[in-house]
């Protein structure tokens, strides 16, 4: 019952997200409205016990993939920027603000880890409270990770190794068709 | 050595890792030798050449590795071998037309043998997964490769369009893919035929069913999914759109049949009825909108959407007899629609850029052995005995009448005769019309090796076809068995 709480709240939140993201009028507003839905996608995930493809979501659609949309946003201009975003002493307040925060984070994280791997001081390293080697023949939904590792490395590895190609091939072409003269 | 993957995979996977070693060399040495254009040329003919030798080396073959991914069958062996030999018609027509338009070499033959690649492991790819990537290594190459001329606005509009729909369209068919995968918990082929040997529907299988078959009709461009390709292929640098109009479709077909007839023969009855629809209106529309064309690359585009509802007959057959069919038409397809293409590219010199039916004209005084090599490109494409073209009609027709599609049958005799008007008019312009226009036409040696074989093959396949049918009758043999068993089973 919970569970389907969850899903059909997720569900209706990520579909209409996908909506403003279509609808929204300023592009900058459409790419935010992204980076909240592919978050979504990513709690979808986690629900579903596939933690890795949700730090993957995480990491490379919210992170990388929306960031590079929000510069080639900015980069083409497409709507001038609003007077009042304009001032400088906004933009300095504001900018101390989300830098002592993520300052925060970063003392926050290091001391969670530092206090933990004093904790689990027996097995010693960072991160060391989880239990790789018991992985092997573990159950889904605390293995995600390691499990996908090990098909992806054996029985995938042809599939795995032609994406790698698939990802030159990409790169090849990014530079021929951007760069003006080879 | 972990499960499902010994050292024989790499034995067998001989050809794909020639292919991929040669396709990176292909960059270094365009970078480090000088004379790089005939280097380049050099060394992916020379990759080509191997690839294909030892490709023909597994001819016999019958077997699955990489933990049942990959079948190396006579299947895949035939349509690996069509696969290279259009690759090497298309790199033969290329270096006097990218000298003409002042492109890289370097580049552009390392992505034809990527995209060669991707349409190998097509051809093999026995699991959704491997055959996804492959067709996504072909597909990405393809979109690169049709923007490839960057001055030219038509050549990026033509990458644009296709990437834009060819990523849509991979979007379709993934989901299709993924509602396949959930309703029957595996992704290899042979795995979900089972699992369907029930012979169950539900809403998910045929959303599943419908999707997929959108998604592929967008590779093959089967009408309503084809507006991307007469654009695509008037934009594309000529020997590219040769090689999408041929190595893309063979790779896609080869794909379809694994699919529908190696992994849903279950389902046989519904996806009969997509594909009839599609193959009917495809021939239809394809040989109609042909008709008013005015520039010839247009002109082919539509023509190779109605011979894609051609083979897809072949597909609804869906019989030994039908898949043979489909591989012998796509074989002698090739030599037909790539020398067509080889034509055209020859025209194209510094001041003409040679796609307009008008720059034909004349062309019987100038050139007059290429002007009778396209003569027998347009009556093998129209199917005129004692072409290539006319035996795979013929097969193509036997298979539909075998299987008791008259209907369809009788559109295609329609259509094939609908199609000569326009085959017929690119020869009124080469011999009747004598206005000449523009510089002299030179054929490079590799481009009149390219037209050579193109014609050999598109004669030699039409009064001796008997060694072409044997080996598609070998091939199409495992799905024969594959869906007679389950007819018999309803």
């Amino acid at each position: 019952m919970a569970e389907a709480i969850v899903f059909w709240t997720l569900a209706v939140l990520i579909l209409g997200l996908g909506v403003m993201v279509i609808s929204a009028r300023s592009a900058v507003h459409s790419v935010l409205f992204l980076v909240v839905n592919f978050l979504l996608v990513a709690v979808l995930y986690v629900t579903l016990n596939a933690e890795f493809v949700a730090v993957i979501q995480v990491l490379v659609y919210a992170g990388g993939i929306v960031v590079l949309y929000l510069f080639v946003v900015m980069l083409v201009n497409l709507k001038k920027a609003p007077e009042r975003y304009a001032d400088p002493r906004r933009i300095a307040w504001t900018g101390t603000l989300l830098a002592g925060a993520v300052l925060a984070e970063v003392i926050a994280i290091v001391y969670a880890s530092v206090s933990s791997d004093e904790a689990g001081a027996a097995g010693g390293g960072f991160g060391a409270d989880t239990p790789f080697a018991e992985c092997g023949a573990g159950p889904l939904v605390s293995c995600n990770t390691e499990q996908l590792g090990w098909v992806l490395y054996t029985s995938y590895l042809i599939p795995f190794e032609l994406a790698s190609m698939l990802l030159l091939v990409a790169m090849v072409g990014a530079i021929v068709l951007a760069k003006r003269h080879l | 050595m972990p499960a499902g993957f010994t050292v024989d995979d790499f034995y067998y996977l001989l050809p794909e890792i020639l292919l991929t070693g040669g396709a990176l060399l292909v960059l270094v040495v365009d970078i480090l030798l000088p004379r790089r254009e005939w280097a380049a040329l050099g060394m992916t003919l020379f990759t080509l050449t191997l690839t294909g030798a030892a490709v023909i080396g597994f001819t016999g073959v019958d077997t699955t590795i990489s933990a049942g991914l990959l079948a190396i069958d006579g299947f895949a062996t035939f349509f690996k071998t069509v696969v290279i030999v259009s690759a090497l018609l298309t790199v033969l027509m290329s270096p006097s037309y990218l000298r003409v338009e002042a492109v890289r070499p370097g580049e552009y033959y390392f992505l034809i043998l990527c995209a060669t690649l991707g349409m190998l492991f097509m051809a093999s790819g026995v699991d959704l997964i491997t055959l996804f990537i492959g067709l996504e290594t072909m597909a990405v190459s393809f979109y690169i490769l049709a923007g490839y001329l960057k001055p030219n606005q038509r050549s990026n509009e033509a990458s644009v369009k296709y990437f834009l729909l060819g990523a849509f369209s991979l979007g379709i068919l993934l989901y299709g893919m993924s509602l396949l995968y959930g309703e029957t918990g595996t992704t290899t082929l042979a795995g979900i035929a089972e699992a369907l040997a029930g012979g169950e529907r539900s809403l998910t299988l045929a959303l599943a069913l419908i999707l997929l078959v959108a998604g592929m009709g967008f590779k093959i461009a089967a009408v309503p999914f084809h507006m991307w390709a007469p654009d695509v292929y008037e934009g594309a640098p000529t020997p590219v759109t040769a090689y999408l109009s041929v190595g893309s479709k063979a790779a896609s077909f080869a794909m379809i049949l694994r699919i529908f007839i190696e992994g849903l023969p279950g389902l046989v009855a519904d996806w009969q009825v997509l594909f009839w629809a599609l193959a009917a209106v495809t021939m239809t529309v394809g040989n109609i909108a042909a008709l008013t064309q005015s520039n010839i690359k247009r002109m082919l585009a539509y023509s190779s959407i109605a011979h894609a509802g051609y083979i897809l007959i072949g597909v609804v057959a869906a019989t030994e007899r039908g898949v043979a069919a489909a591989m012998v038409y796509l074989w002698v397809y090739i030599f037909m629609q790539l020398g067509a293409f080889a034509v055209v590219a020859m025209l194209r010199r510094k001041d003409v850029i040679g796609d307009e039916l008008k720059d034909l004209s004349g062309l019987y005084l100038r050139k007059p052995l290429a002007a009778v090599a396209m003569l027998i490109f347009m009556l093998s494409l129209g199917g005129i005995p004692p072409t290539a073209g006319f035996m795979g009609k013929l097969w193509l027709f036997s298979a539909a009448i075998e299987s008791g599609l008259v209907w369809l049958a009788v559109i295609f005799v329609v259509n094939s005769v609908i199609s000569l008007y326009y085959y017929y008019r690119v020869v009124v312009f080469m011999w009747l019309k004598d206005e000449i226009a523009g510089s002299e036409i030179a054929v490079s040696p590799a481009m009149a090796t390219a037209l050579v074989i193109a014609v050999v093959g598109s004669l030699l396949f039409g009064v001796y076809p008997q060694v072409l049918f044997d080996h598609a009758q070998v091939a199409a043999d495992m799905f024969g068995s594959a869906v007679s068993s389950t007819a018999a089973l309803q």
